[in-house]
């Protein structure tokens, strides 16, 4: 009798000890707000907004989600954080901008929790994105939340009408688009367009070059770098190669909508789902939009990694040569193939300059965020904006099938996004120090001139040539190249 | 020597006031407590537009780098303004100009003449003499340096709008793209504004309703109005898509062409600020004298007379404050263009201000500081110009 009223006192105690942990870990963060800055929704805004409840019911933390325009999220982190404004605790941004935000010492070292959050499954996310998104100098600085890769989506119904197969080479995606152009895709009665590329002037535009310029450029794998050379950080833009990348990018107008200089993805994505283009090239959000509700291209969408070429840089002339074992050692049937790791995936940073409890507040919501019962899902529904970044995402199908998916699509879908991520010749996005200036100022600009006709080809490669090394002899051509060379050194594959 | 004089007295009457000491000091309190009172509101304005010009002029002299900790400015002397004028961003301020046709040389030169001619106009109202003062040699001599500087400023904007405009593969810079924004959209403001406000003056039923009406795109922020016409001027999926479609006009969009985007952006700024033009015209208008009027009327002076010889002179003083309050915020513009096009296509509709922004929002300061202290010299030359000629000669006509 003596045991059993010690053993009910110990099951009582322990139920109470029990319930007190349910209590203090429901209340852990009570009265902790995390301010969380990104860019203006609704993709990345809302998968954040719509966990925060669920966040702040279990821990008592609450999240904010604060937007401003994509053009203006990069100095606006900055400045908050240059100026000791500190008005945000957390921020969702592009890995392309760390370098310019840890070297301020803005952003809190996350290497040692990454690896303890039981829930954040650390090594379940690719390699590519712990290594290169997550990572600088070694250090782990946020949390990847999205996996992002340019795909060519085509509709497969066009071109089983066309004869055709997906496009392998640019001069293919060319045809297939010139083919295609003025057939009715909709049903509609009216004509609709061969190829879609958002190239409006200040927003996402200047991403695409590099797409198509990637395979001319790049041949001998990841460490070679597309952006520039690795002994003198001379720009690669001067050549044969990109010349003949601007005229690929400036030859699909003739194929799009008469205003397709001034429309965004939104746009580009809003005419895909309507069953208005026979061709896009686009990040993974494609894929899951078509199969979301009120899309006219369920079932009718495939994924296939950009296309290559079959003529290569000889970056000793600046002229085009012939694929062969030489020039281009990872070509698949005698074409070259770059994938371009554009942008990166969206990421979760966190202030260095809060307390403590508060930075392990965002870092647990990052978590949850990025954790497979939730990000599993969350990449299946095309308004999130996440694509694939965890092993786990690519190999269950479940939650695909769940989501809208064909098995056959989302083998597709993910057959597309595995072979860009598994490329040892995949082209990382620049990340050197002020790559803005170099991307979002120049490079943007000066493709907006060419496409209106104010600048030829050549005029437009000179003057990238001319202003970026312009950029990198103020801010030391030295410290630039030790950047851009040690980003190089990460290769693909999860 | 009068002045002089003047100035001793005072002082012997300062040094023989016999006045007690307390009634002095009241005086003295009294005399200063206006400036006194004033001085600390004086003091805060200098402050608040004085400081920010110092350093808004010393980040223009200087470039701003990152670094470990935080970050470093240094001193660039005039490197920021060098490459916008004469290095790698000139193409972009200045525009490129090519060939000229005969008929922009013509233009050219009799805008010119022109110049020449208020010279001229100037040197002969106040020729001096050989036995003229020193002072008064010293103020022609400025005087002609000025118009001789404003003369070649106006001709080197007139030949940048030209040439950007219509020489071989020409394109304006932002500062022709600013001058066309800025002439082309408080032109319209103020014709559509005068031409509302004369309508509202008349007796239509509804004038109260229509009042409201008018100011409504007043109220509605610049950037919504950017995103607005972004949507009307969207022939693929925006909501006028189908209206186009029908109109045969489903291959066209006039953002594609530079003329057209810009002419795109002076609407929807037009849109939104004839209602200020409209209002300010509209009271003027309900001021002029109606026992003027009908005097003219018995006196057989017809609507055209009555306008130009009773209602304008009335109105003139009104009018040349709107367009030069509207020319001032007009070379400002950056919502519109920046959500309706972003400065696209190419560089056709990037103004000074956005210009700036551009390269403010990639944290390079030094530069979008340059860029403000240029457009800071073009509105400040548009404005004297307006305010010492075109105003001070309208008025004097019209007086």
């Amino acid at each position: 009798m003596k045991k059993l009223s010690v053993l009910v006192l110990l099951a009582v105690l322990l139920t109470l000890f029990g319930a007190f942990g349910v209590v203090s870990a429901q209340n852990q963060y009570e009265g902790v707000v995390i301010d969380v800055l990104t860019f203006t929704g609704p993709q990345i805004a809302e998968p954040l907004q719509r966990h925060a409840p669920a966040f702040q019911e279990a821990t008592g933390a609450t999240v904010n989600v604060i937007t401003v325009p994509f053009a203006d999220l990069y100095q606006t982190i900055l400045t908050d954080q240059a100026t000791g404004t500190n008005s945000y605790e957390a921020f969702v941004f592009a890995p392309q901008w760390m370098g310019d935000y840890v070297s301020g010492g803005y952003l809190l070292d996350l290497s040692d929790k990454v690896g303890a959050s039981e829930e954040l499954a650390w090594d379940d996310v690719g390699q590519f994105f712990r290594e290169f998104s997550a990572t600088y100098q070694g250090a782990t600085y946020t949390l990847p939340l999205d996996g992002d890769f340019h795909m060519v989506y085509y509709r497969i119904d066009v071109l089983e009408e066309l004869g055709m197969t997906p496009p392998t080479t640019w001069d293919e995606y060319l045809a297939i688009a010139e083919a295609a152009n003025g057939m009715d895709m909709n049903g509609d009665g009216e004509g609709d367009f061969g190829s879609c590329i958002a190239k409006k002037r200040a927003e996402q535009g200047y991403w695409w070059i590099y797409s198509i310029a990637a395979p001319f450029i790049q041949t001998q794998g990841t460490s070679q770098g597309a952006f520039f050379d690795t002994e003198t950080m001379n720009p690669l833009t001067n050549n044969a190669a990109f010349i003949r990348a601007l005229e690929i990018y400036k030859a699909t107008n003739a194929f799009g909508p008469a205003d397709e200089l001034n429309i965004g993805v939104g746009d580009t994505r809003g005419l895909w789902t309507a069953g208005r283009c026979a061709l896009t090239v686009d990040w993974g959000d494609i894929g899951s939009l078509a199969v979301s509700e009120g899309s006219n291209v369920n079932g009718l969408t495939g994924a296939v990694i950009t296309p290559g070429s079959d003529m290569v840089l000889d970056r000793a002339t600046g002229e085009l040569v012939a694929c062969d074992e030489m020039t281009c050692p990872n070509a698949i049937n005698g074409i070259n193939h770059a994938p371009y790791a554009a942008f990166g995936g969206w990421s979760g940073g966190i202030s260095a300059a809060i307390d403590p409890t508060v930075q392990q507040a965002a870092f647990d919501y990052f978590a949850y965020v990025s954790a497979p019962a939730q990000s599993n899902v969350d990449v299946t529904i095309g308004a999130t904006g996440f694509n694939p970044y965890r092993i786990s995402q690519f190999e269950d199908l479940a939650p695909w099938v769940a989501g809208g998916f064909t098995e056959a699509a989302a083998e597709n879908y993910l057959g597309a996004i595995q072979a860009s991520l598994n490329s040892p010749n995949m082209v990382l996005d620049l990340r050197v120090p002020f790559n803005q200036r170099y991307q979002q100022v120049v490079l943007d600009e000066v493709l907006s001139r060419f496409l209106a006709d104010e600048l030829t080809a050549e005029e437009a490669a000179a003057e990238i040539e001319v202003r970026w090394n312009e950029i990198t002899d103020e801010l030391g051509r030295d410290a630039q190249l030790a950047a851009y060379t040690a980003t190089l050194g990460i290769t693909g594959g999860n | 020597m009068a002045a002089a004089s003047e100035l001793a007295a005072q002082n012997k009457s300062h040094s023989t006031d016999t006045r007690p000491l307390g009634e002095r000091i009241g005086s003295w309190l009294d005399a200063a407590s206006p400036s006194v009172l004033l001085m600390p509101t004086v003091l805060v304005i200098l402050l608040l537009s004085i400081f920010p010009l110092i350093a808004s002029l010393y980040s223009a002299l200087a470039r701003f780098q990152l670094q470990q900790g935080g970050f470093a400015i240094t001193f660039v002397g005039f490197a920021n303004f060098n490459k916008l004028l004469f290095g790698s961003e000139a193409r972009k301020t200045l525009g490129r100009i090519g060939e000229l046709p005969a008929w922009s040389w013509i233009v050219l030169a009799a805008f010119a003449l022109v110049m020449l001619y208020f010279l001229y106009q100037h040197i002969n109202r106040n020729r001096v003499g050989a036995f003229s003062s020193i002072g008064k040699t010293i103020g022609f001599g400025m005087g002609v340096f000025w118009r001789v500087l404003t003369g070649i400023i106006a001709t080197f904007f007139v030949f940048m709008l030209v040439g950007g405009l219509y020489s071989d593969r020409g394109i304006p810079g932002t500062i022709a793209v600013t001058l066309i924004f800025v002439f082309g959209s408080v032109a319209l403001q103020y014709t559509i504004g005068l031409i509302l406000a004369l309508l509202l003056t008349q007796d239509i039923p509804g004038k109260r309703f229509f009042r409201i009406i008018f100011l409504l795109p007043m109220m509605i922020t610049p950037v919504g109005i950017g995103f607005l016409f972004r949507m009307l001027t969207n022939t693929t999926v925006g909501p006028l898509g189908p209206v186009w479609q029908a109109a045969g006009l489903a291959q066209f969009s006039m953002l594609e062409d530079g003329g057209g985007a810009r002419l795109a952006i002076i609407i929807g700024d037009v849109w939104q600020w004839v209602p200020f033009s409209f209002i300010i015209l509209l009271a003027a208008l309900e001021g002029v004298s109606r026992e003027t009027i009908e005097a003219a009327r018995v006196d057989g002076a017809n609507r055209w007379q009555l306008f130009r010889f009773i209602i304008v002179p009335e109105i003139v003083p009104v009018s040349t404050t709107v367009i030069l309050i509207r020319l001032i915020e007009t070379f400002k513009i950056i919502d519109v263009p920046n959500a309706l096009t972003g400065g696209g296509p190419g560089t056709a509709t990037e103004s000074l201000t956005l210009h700036a922004f551009n390269n403010w929002r990639a944290i390079d300061y030094g530069l979008s500081a340059a860029i403000s202290y240029i457009l800071l010299f073009v509105v400040t030359y548009v404005a004297m110009v307006f305010v010492n000629i075109v105003r001070r000669r309208v008025l004097e006509a019209f007086a």
